[in-house]
């Protein structure tokens, strides 16, 4: 077994243990990590399979950004534990049975008799001054730009969506009206009151 | 050398482990939306070993663009979570019943 299949059965096994744990773990803070232990072999295996620039954006649009982003997410809200963990016994045989029937059927037709080395030969290894980000970067700024430019829109979409829904006006909060303050005049807020003199005694 | 349907069963590993843990995680609505970034994970792998053996850089830039729409998803997503934990304080998908004809 050649160096780098050792490398892809490893990658691929942590892979697979840590999604297991992110499905079955009680705390969702633990699933949020072991989520982040998927992307990061999941990044190990696309550089071996020479996707370098997506492996080192998957690692920091994920883990930088939405992963963090959910677990800010879990520690803002108080969720009961015990409470979300009910009927997960129920639900589990159902889940086997469907997630075995699913892998079953897409094996025999993703198996090595249709997809095997012989089908489909491994491509040799790119020659040492290959781009991966140059030749990404072609494509996608000549063939797809257009697909470029939605999903610019798409995000600033989600970022004015995702500010809208959460935004909120509390009553009762106190806070400085700046315009209010300087408009204020020396009788609104001053009263001088004559009066005699006390007496020390 | 690593065969195409090495990469192709490992996607199909993640999904249905995906598909099962949004099957079983039904009280937990953070969890589900851990299983939908999974299960785009899971399809990206398809696309980057497509791309590797037919040496055509286009199914990066699918995988680019689904990145980039999961992450929005994942905002919205999370932003929706948000508001409802404000107005129902619960995260169960059984509670969410009120659209029930």
């Amino acid at each position: 077994m050649s160096f780098e299949k050792f490398l892809f059965y490893l990658l691929a096994a942590i892979l697979v243990g840590s999604a297991l744990m992110v499905i079955t773990r009680k705390n969702p803070v633990h699933s949020a990590l072991f989520l982040v232990l998927a992307f990061f072999n999941m990044a190990g295996i696309w550089i071996l399979a020479e996707a370098e620039f997506l492996a080192i954006a998957l690692v920091l649009v994920y883990v930088g950004a939405v992963m963090v982003l959910f677990l800010f997410v879990i520690m803002m809200l108080d969720i009961d534990l015990a409470t979300v963990r009910a009927g997960f016994v129920k639900h589990l045989p159902l889940g086997i049975v469907v997630a075995a029937l699913m892998l079953a059927e897409m094996v025999m037709v993703l198996g090595p008799r249709h997809f095997g080395l012989d089908k489909y030969a491994a491509p040799e290894a790119a020659p040492a001054d290959y781009n991966n980000t140059a030749e990404l970067g072609l494509s996608l700024f000549t063939q797809h730009l257009y697909a470029l430019e939605i999903a610019a829109v798409i995000l600033l979409v989600a970022m004015i969506a995702a500010i809208s829904l959460t935004l909120r006006k509390r009553p009762g909060t106190k806070r400085q009206n700046v315009a209010a303050q300087h408009m204020v005049k020396k009788k609104d807020r001053l009263k001088i009151i004559k009066m005699t003199a006390e007496e020390k005694g | 050398m690593i065969s195409l349907s090495e990469y192709l069963i490992l996607g199909a590993l993640l999904f249905v482990i995906s598909i099962a843990g949004i099957f079983i995680n039904r009280k937990n609505l953070i969890v589900l939306l851990m299983c939908v970034e999974l299960m785009l994970l899971a399809v990206n792998i398809n696309f980057v070993a497509f791309s590797h053996f037919l040496g055509d850089v286009t199914g990066q830039v699918f995988v680019f663009f689904i990145l980039t729409v999961a992450a929005a998803e994942a905002a919205i997503g999370l932003a929706i979570l948000i508001v409802l934990f404000r107005n129902r304080r619960t995260i169960d998908v059984d509670d969410l019943d009120t659209m029930k004809g």
